[in-house]
C-alpha cells in the first residue's frame, strides 16, 4: 500500500509538468505548482514515514512499463523508506519556501516544468528495484537538474555549470551503467532482487565498489570528482540548490549503500581502505576550498563536499567493521552515517534557502557586499545562525550527534586486526577533528561577514524581510534541526530497521535510557544527553541573566562604536570575507592551493589605489581536469582526420570493418 | 621482570623519540645543540636503566660514555666550532615544521608496521624498543636530509647512532668491545668532518651546502 | 535521599568552580607580579573587578544587534556548564554521563564560535583582528584536543571524564608512553586555549599582541564581567582537567563522607595552587610568540596527539 502512494505520488508530480507548461505566463501557476509539489511530497513523506518507524515488511510491485520482458520494478524496504524521508522532507520544505521565493522568479517558465520532475525523479531512483529502472531515474534526475541549472542561461558562468556538470553526470552515469552491468553477470540478471541473491566473487565485488564509488560518488561529490558541484549547485535557483546539496547529494550515497552493501558480497578489508582514504581527503580538501570562497552558495557547495566526506567516513568504518564481522560496530558506524544524511540534509538545505532569501532581498551572493543584515532581515537571520550553529556540530543542536557517533565509531577501530587499517583510522580521526574545527570557522566567516558588521553597500542597506512562507519552511527545518539535538535517541532507534536490514544488527535501543539521552555502545563507555545540555545551558544562562539584572544592574546606553578611539566611518574598514580567511589561507592554503598575495602598488604620483590579489591554484582541476580535457582535445583533433576522407578511403574502412568481423566469427569458437 | 620496569624503559624509549622530533621543530643552532644534548641525556638514562633492569654491569660503562661524551663534550665542542667559524646560527629548511613533523609521523607509523610485524616471535617489550629505535633513525636521517646547514646535519648524524645505541641495549645488549669501536669510529668520523669543516670555511668563508654546491658548478 | 545528595553534591561543584575562577586568575597574577619581584595586586582583586564591572553601565555601540547583548550570557552558560562536568573533588557527578569529554570541547567550542561573531558585530577592524586569528588557532587547538580525548579514550576504554579519572586513580595504568606524549600536547593545547603566553598575552590591550581581547574591545558593564568570568572558568576547567587526569590523588571515587569529601576538596585547592605557580612561572620564563608561528607550535601539539593515538593503536602496551 505504501509504494502504491509513493508511486502515485511521483506520478502525480511527473504530470504536474506539463500541466505547467500548460500554464505559462498565468501569474498564480507559481503558486500552484508548488502546492501540488507540496501536497505530493507530504502524502509520500507521511506514509515513508509510517513504514519506517513501523518496520513494516517489504512491499514490491512490477509495472508493465519499459522493457518489455523486465518491465519496471518498484520496491520499498527501510533502506528505502528512510531515503523517501529525506527527499520528500527537504522536497516539501523546498517547495513551501518556493511559494514565497518563486513570486522572484524571472523565468518561472524555465523553472516550473522541470521542479516536479525532479522530485519525482529521486522518488523514483529510491524506489527502483531494478537496474534500468533506477538508472532511467537516474538519468532523468540528472537532466532535469541540469535544466534547473541551466534556467538563468544569460549569466556566461551558469551555462559553463550546466556544461561541466552534463559531462560529469554523463561520466558517472557511465560507471553506474558498468557497475550493474558487471553485477547483473553473464546471464543478464537485472533485477535487484537477482542481485541480492547472486553471490559475486571477491574480484567483482571490488571492481563493483570502486565503479559505484566512482559512479555514485561522482554524484555526491568525492574529491576529485567534485568539481560540478561548486559550479552547478549555486548557478541553479536557490530552492533547488538547496535540493541539489541537501538531497540528490544523499540520493547518490543510497546508490552507494544499496551497491555496496547489499549487492557487492561479503566486504573485503582493503575495500574499506580506500573509501576511507578518500572520505578523508574529501572532508579536509572540501571546507579549505570553502574557507576560501566569497561567494556564499558556493561556499555552502562546496562546504557540502565535506559533509559527505563524513557520511562516507561512516560508510568506510561500517564496510571495515562487516569485513572483520564485527556487526555491532558496523551497526554504530552505519548509523551514525545514516544519521549524518538526514542532518546534513536539513540544516544544508535551512542554509541554501537562507542564501536564498538573502539573494532576493539584496540581489547579491557575493559577502563583499553585504553585511548588517540582523538588522534588516532578524528573523532570516536568527534561522541562518541555527543552521549554522548546527553545521559546525555545536551541542546541543544535531550536527553534533552524528559527528559524535562517528567519533566513537572511530574509537572502537584498534579492535581492528589490519595493519593498515591501524595506521589509516587514527589519520582519518585527525582529519574528521580538523574538518570540524575549519567548518566552524568557515560558518563564522560565512555568518559574521553577511548578517553581522555594518552594511557595505547600498543593497545591503536596503533590505528587506523575506515573505512568510520562505520564513515558515526555514523555521521548519530549524525546529527540526533542535529537535533531533535535543532528542536523538528517537531518531537513533528509527534508524534501527535499516542497520538491521544491511548490516544484520541494530545498535542498542535507545527508547529505554534515563532522561532521554544516548547510549551507543554500553553505558559506563560513553553517553550523552542532548535534552539535559540544552536545559542545562538555558537554565545558567537565564539564572546568570536574572540574578545580575536583579542584584547588579540592568542599564543601558548606546554611543558609538569605541574601536580603540580611532573609530571609522566607512564599512569598508571591516573584515572582509577574504581578510577573515587570510590566516587560515596562510597556515593551510600555500600548501594545498598555492595561494600567494601580490600587493600592486602605484608608483608616486599615480592617484590610482593600490590592490591586493589573492592567487589561488586548484590543483584538482589542474593536474587532473585539465590534462584528462587537453588529452581529449588532441585526440578529437587527431581523429578529426576521419572526416575528411575521399570516397576509396570510406568504402575501404567500411570493406575493412567487414572483413575483420568475418574473422572474429570465423575464428571464436 | 615486572610491569613497572618496562613501562619505564618505554616512558625513556618515547622521551628519546619525542626529542628527535623537538631536534625537527627547532630553528636555532644553539637551541638545536641543546636539543641534542638533551637527546643523549636521555639516552644514557635509557640505557642505565637499561643495565639496572637486564643486570648487566657493562652497559653502564655505555651509558657513561654516552653521558659525558655525547652529552657533554660533544655538545660543547661544536658550540665551539660554531662561535670560531662564525657559522650562520640560523637553520635553513629545505621542507618547513609542517611537512617534516608530517614526515616524522609516516616514518614512525613505518617503523611500527616493519618491526612489529618482522619480530613476531620475539619477547613483546624488546620489539617495541626496536620499534621506537628504529623510528628515532629515521628520524635522524630524516634531519639530516631536510636541513642546509652542515652542522645540523652533523647532530641529525649523531642521533643516528643515539637510535642505534638504543637499539643494541634494547635487544639484551651489546659486546663492550662492539660499544667501543662503534663509539671510536664515530669519533674518528666527527674529528674528520671538523677538520674539513675548518677547511672548508678557511676557503670558501661559508658553510652553508647551497652555496657549496654553486662553487661546485651545480646552479639551483 | 540519594538523589538528593548527588543534586548536592553537583551544584557544590558547579558553585566550587565559579567561586574559585576568580581566586586562581588572582593567585597567577600575583604570582607572575612576586616572579617579576613587584608586589601585585591582591588576591581577591578579579572578585573587585567583577563587582565593579558588574554595577556599571553598558555602553553598547549603536549598531550592535541583539546576538551581541545575548552572546555573554550564552558564552558564560555553556562554559560554566562545561566546567561544572570535570570531576574536581569527586567522579561520578551526578548529570557526568550527559556530556562526555567530546562533548565538553564542543560546548567550549560553541562558547568560541559566538565570542568569534561578537567580535564581527560591531564591524570593526579590531573585532574582525581577533576573531580571525581565533578561528585560525582553533582550527589546529581542537583537533589537538580531539586527538588527545582519542588517547585517553583508548586507555581507559571510555570517553566518559568520570570513567577515565577513576580508571587514571587505579592501579591498572601504569607507565604509559602515550601518556606521556598527551600530558605534553595536553599542556601546550591549554595554553593555546586559554591565551596565554606565548601565544596570546591576556594582559595587554594591544593590536598586536591580543586575540581574545580584540574580539571583547566592544563589550563593557556586566557583559564584559560575565566574558573575564567565563575567561576565568575556562583557565580552571583546563588545570582540572589536567590535575584529574594526570595528578588523580585526593579526587573522591565513590562514597560521599563529609571528611572524605572535605579531604578531595584540600586536594583540588593544593593542586590548584601548584598549577597556578607553574603556570606563573612558564609565563615569566618565555616570551610571546609571533602570530604565524602559533600554528607550528600547535601542529607540533597536534602531531604529538596524532603519534600518542597511533602508538596506542599500533599496541595497547603503548
Amino acid at each position: 500500500m505504501t509504494l502504491t502512494v509513493v508511486l502515485c505520488g511521483a506520478a502525480a508530480l511527473l504530470a504536474l509538468a506539463p500541466v505547467a507548461v500548460a500554464l505559462s505566463g498565468v501569474p498564480a501557476a507559481s503558486r500552484l505548482i508548488y502546492g501540488g509539489c507540496m501536497a505530493a511530497s507530504m502524502v509520500s513523506l507521511a506514509v515513508a514515514l509510517a513504514h519506517l518507524l513501523a518496520a513494516a515488511p517489504v512491499e514490491t510491485i512490477t509495472l508493465p512499463l519499459g522493457i518489455p520482458w523486465l518491465g519496471a520494478h518498484f520496491r520499498i524496504d527501510a533502506l528505502s523508506a528512510f531515503f523517501l524521508v529525506v527527499v520528500d522532507l527537504c522536497a516539501f520544505a523546498a517547495s513551501l519556501f518556493a511559494l514565497g521565493y518563486g513570486q522572484h522568479e524571472t523565468e518561472p517558465g524555465r523553472v516550473l516544468p522541470f521542479y516536479p520532475a525532479f522530485l519525482a525523479g529521486m522518488n523514483l531512483v529510491v524506489i527502483a528495484d531494478d537496474a534500468f529502472t533506477f538508472l532511467l531515474s537516474w538519468e532523468f534526475m540528472s537532466l532535469s537538474s541540469w535544466a534547473l541549472v541551466m534556467a538563468h542561461h544569460c549569466v556566461p558562468d551558469n551555462v559553463r555549470a550546466g556544461y561541466v556538470y552534463l559531462v560529469m553526470a554523463s561520466f558517472g552515469t557511465l560507471a553506474l551503467l558498468l557497475t550493474f552491468g558487471l553485477l547483473a553477470g553473464p546471464d543478464g540478471h537485472y533485477t535487484f532482487t537477482q542481485m541480492r541473491a547472486a553471490h559475486p566473487s571477491a574480484g567483482i565485488g571490488a571492481l563493483a565498489l570502486l565503479l559505484a564509488l566512482i559512479g555514485a560518488g561522482s554524484k555526491a561529490g568525492v574529491v576529485p570528482l567534485h568539481v560540478w558541484l561548486p559550479l552547478a549547485h549555486p548557478a541553479a535557483p536557490s530552492h533547488v540548490s538547496g535540493l541539489m546539496s541537501g538531497v540528490m547529494t544523499k540520493v547518490a550515497v543510497y546508490g552507494f549503500a544499496r551497491i555496496v552493501f547489499e549487492f557487492a558480497g561479503a566486504p573485503v578489508w582493503w575495500w574499506s581502505m580506500v573509501v576511507l582514504a578518500v572520505a578523508g581527503v574529501t572532508t579536509v580538501m572540501g571546507v579549505l576550498y570553502a574557507l576560501m570562497q566569497h561567494d556564499l552558495k558556493r561556499l555552502l557547495a562546496y562546504h557540502t563536499v565535506e559533509n559527505i566526506g563524513i557520511i562516507f567516513i561512516g560508510l568506510g568504518l561500517a564496510l571495515a567493521f562487516k569485513a572483520y564481522d564485527m556487526p555491532v560496530a558496523a551497526a554504530l558506524a552505519f548509523t551514525a552515517a545514516l544519521l549524518h544524511v538526514f542532518n546534513h540534509s536539513l540544516f544544508k538545505s535551512l542554509l541554501f534557502f537562507g542564501s536564498g532569501a538573502v539573494l532576493n532581498a539584496t540581489g547579491e551572493r557575493d559577502m563583499e557586499h553585504l553585511g548588517g543584515l540582523i538588522h534588516r532581515m532578524p528573523q532570516t537571520a536568527f534561522v541562518f545562525l541555527i543552521g549554522c550553529a548546527a553545521i559546525s556540530a555545536l551541542p546541543p543542536l544535531n550536527g553534533f550527534v552524528s559527528e559524535w557517533l562517528t567519533l566513537q565509531a572511530i574509537l572502537l577501530s584498534p579492535q581492528l586486526p589490519s595493519w593498515g587499517l591501524k595506521i589509516l583510522v587514527p589519520a582519518v580521526g585527525a582529519m574528521l577533528a580538523l574538518s570540524a574545527a575549519l567548518a566552524a570557522a568557515c560558518f563564522v566567516k560565512a555568518y559574521g561577514v553577511t548578517f553581522l558588521g555594518r552594511p557595505r553597500t547600498r543593497a545591503a542597506e536596503d533590505a528587506t524581510e523575506t515573505d512568510r512562507f520562505s520564513l515558515a519552511a526555514m523555521m521548519l527545518l530549524a525546529s527540526l534541526c533542535l529537535l533531533a539535538g535535543i532528542l536523538p535517541g528517537l531518531f537513533i532507534d528509527a534508524l534501527a530497521p535499516v542497520s538491521s536490514a544491511l548490516i544484520g544488527e541494530r545498535m542498542p535501543a535507545q527508547i529505554g535510557v534515563r532522561w532521554l539521552s544516548i547510549v551507543p555502545i554500553a553505558a559506563g563507555r560513553s553517553s550523552y544527553d542532548g535534552l539535559l545540555v540544552f536545559l542545562f545551558i538555558a537554565a545558567s544562562g537565564m539564572l546568570a541573566a536574572f540574578a545580575i539584572h536583579r542584584l547588579a544592574s540592568d542599564r543601558l546606553r548606546r554611543a558609538p562604536a569605541w574601536d580603540c578611539g580611532y573609530p571609522d566611518a566607512s564599512p569598508a574598514t571591516q573584515y572582509s570575507a577574504m581578510s577573515f580567511a587570510q590566516p587560515i589561507r596562510r597556515v593551510f592554503g600555500t600548501s594545498v592551493f598555492q595561494a600567494r598575495e601580490s600587493v600592486d602598488m602605484p608608483p608616486p604620483g599615480d592617484t590610482r589605489p593600490a590592490r591586493l590579489t589573492v592567487h589561488l591554484r586548484d590543483l584538482v582541476w589542474d593536474f587532473l581536469y585539465a590534462p584528462i580535457a587537453a588529452g581529449i582535445g588532441m585526440g578529437a583533433d587527431r581523429l578529426n582526420r576521419l572526416q575528411f576522407l575521399t570516397i576509396r578511403q570510406f568504402l575501404t574502412l567500411v570493406f575493412s570493418a567487414l572483413v575483420i568481423l568475418l574473422l572474429v566469427l570465423a575464428v571464436w569458437s | 621482570m615486572s610491569r613497572i620496569d618496562f613501562d619505564i624503559a618505554h616512558l625513556l624509549a618515547g622521551t628519546l623519540l619525542l626529542i628527535s622530533f623537538l631536534e625537527l621543530y627547532q630553528d636555532r643552532l644553539y637551541a638545536l645543540l641543546n636539543v641534542y644534548a638533551a637527546h643523549a641525556l636521555v639516552l644514557a638514562a635509557s640505557v642505565a636503566w637499561q643495565a639496572f633492569i637486564q643486570d648487566a654491569p657493562h652497559l653502564y660503562i655505555t651509558a657513561a660514555i654516552a653521558l659525558v661524551f655525547k652529552a657533554i663534550i660533544i655538545p660543547v665542542a661544536l658550540h665551539r666550532i660554531i662561535v670560531q667559524l662564525g657559522i650562520h646560527r640560523e637553520i635553513e629548511k629545505v621542507v618547513g615544521v609542517g611537512p617534516a613533523m608530517l614526515a616524522g609521523m609516516g616514518l614512525v607509523a613505518l617503523s611500527m608496521v616493519v618491526m612489529l610485524r618482522v619480530t613476531q616471535d620475539a619477547d613483546p617489550p624488546a620489539r617495541e624498543d626496536l620499534a621506537f629505535a628504529l623510528a628515532v633513525v629515521l628520524l635522524g636521517l630524516l634531519m639530516m636530509v631536510t636541513r642546509r646547514n652542515a652542522v645540523s646535519q652533523v647532530v641529525g648524524f649523531m642521533s643516528l647512532e643515539n637510535g642505534l645505541v638504543l637499539a643494541a641495549t634494547g635487544a639484551k645488549g651489546m659486546p663492550l668491545v662492539v660499544e667501543i669501536s662503534v663509539a671510536f669510529s664515530i669519533l674518528i668520523a666527527f674529528i674528520v668532518i671538523g677538520i674539513f669543516l675548518f677547511r672548508i670555511r678557511e676557503r670558501f668563508d661559508t658553510v652553508d651546502v647551497q652555496a657549496m654546491d654553486r662553487f661546485r658548478g651545480e646552479r639551483r | 535521599m540519594v538523589l538528593i545528595r548527588d543534586l548536592a553534591i553537583q551544584s557544590a561543584q558547579m558553585l566550587l568552580v565559579l567561586l574559585l575562577a576568580p581566586l586562581f586568575t588572582g593567585f597567577v597574577r600575583k604570582a607572575k607580579a612576586r616572579l617579576l619581584r613587584r608586589q601585585g595586586p591582591p588576591l581577591i582583586q578579579p572578585y573587585l573587578d567583577l563587582a565593579r564591572l558588574m554595577r556599571k553601565d553598558v555602553v553598547l555601540a549603536d549598531n550592535a544587534s541583539w546576538l551581541f547583548r545575548v552572546i555573554p550570557y550564552l558564552v558564560f552558560a555553556t562554559t560554566w556548564v562545561a566546567a561544572s562536568l570535570v570531576p574536581t573533588f569527586r567522579t561520578g557527578l551526578l548529570f557526568s554521563w550527559s556530556a562526555d569529554l567530546i562533548a565538553i570541547i564542543a560546548l567550549l567550542g560553541s562558547a568560541r564560535f559566538f565570542l568569534a561573531l561578537a567580535g564581527l558585530d560591531v564591524g570593526t577592524s579590531f573585532g574582525g583582528i581577533g576573531s580571525s586569528r581565533e578561528v585560525m588557532i582553533a582550527s589546529l587547538a581542537e583537533p589537538a584536543m580531539i586527538v588527545i580525548v582519542f588517547t585517553l579514550a583508548l586507555i581507559a576504554g571510555s570517553t566518559q571524564l568520570s570513567t577515565i579519572a577513576a580508571f587514571m586513580t587505579s592501579s591498572a595504568v601504569g607507565l604509559r608512553v602515550s601518556l606521556g606524549l598527551v600530558l605534553f600536547a595536553l599542556i601546550m593545547v591549554a595554553i593555546a586555549e586559554n591565551g596565554r603566553i606565548p601565544i596570546d598575552n591576556p594582559a595587554t590591550h594591544l593590536e598586536l599582541t591580543m586575540v581574545h581581547e580584540a574580539m571583547v574591545l566592544e563589550y563593557s558593564g556586566r557583559h564584559l564581567a560575565l566574558i573575564e568570568l567565563a575567561a576565568s572558568l575556562k583557565l580552571i576547567l583546563y588545570v582540572s582537567l589536567i590535575a584529574c587526569l594526570f595528578a588523580p590523588w585526593g579526587i573522591e571515587t565513590a562514597g560521599a563522607q563529609l571528611p572524605a569529601l572535605a579531604v578531595g576538596v584540600a586536594a583540588y585547592v593544593g593542586k590548584l595552587a601548584v598549577g597556578g605557580f607553574l603556570l606563573a612561572l612558564f609565563e615569566t620564563s618565555i616570551a610571546k610568540m609571533r602570530v604565524f608561528r602559533v600554528p607550528e607550535f600547535l601542529g607540533a601539539a597536534l602531531m604529538l596527539g596524532l603519534l600518542a593515538t597511533l602508538l596506542r593503536f599500533v599496541s595497547a602496551s603503548f
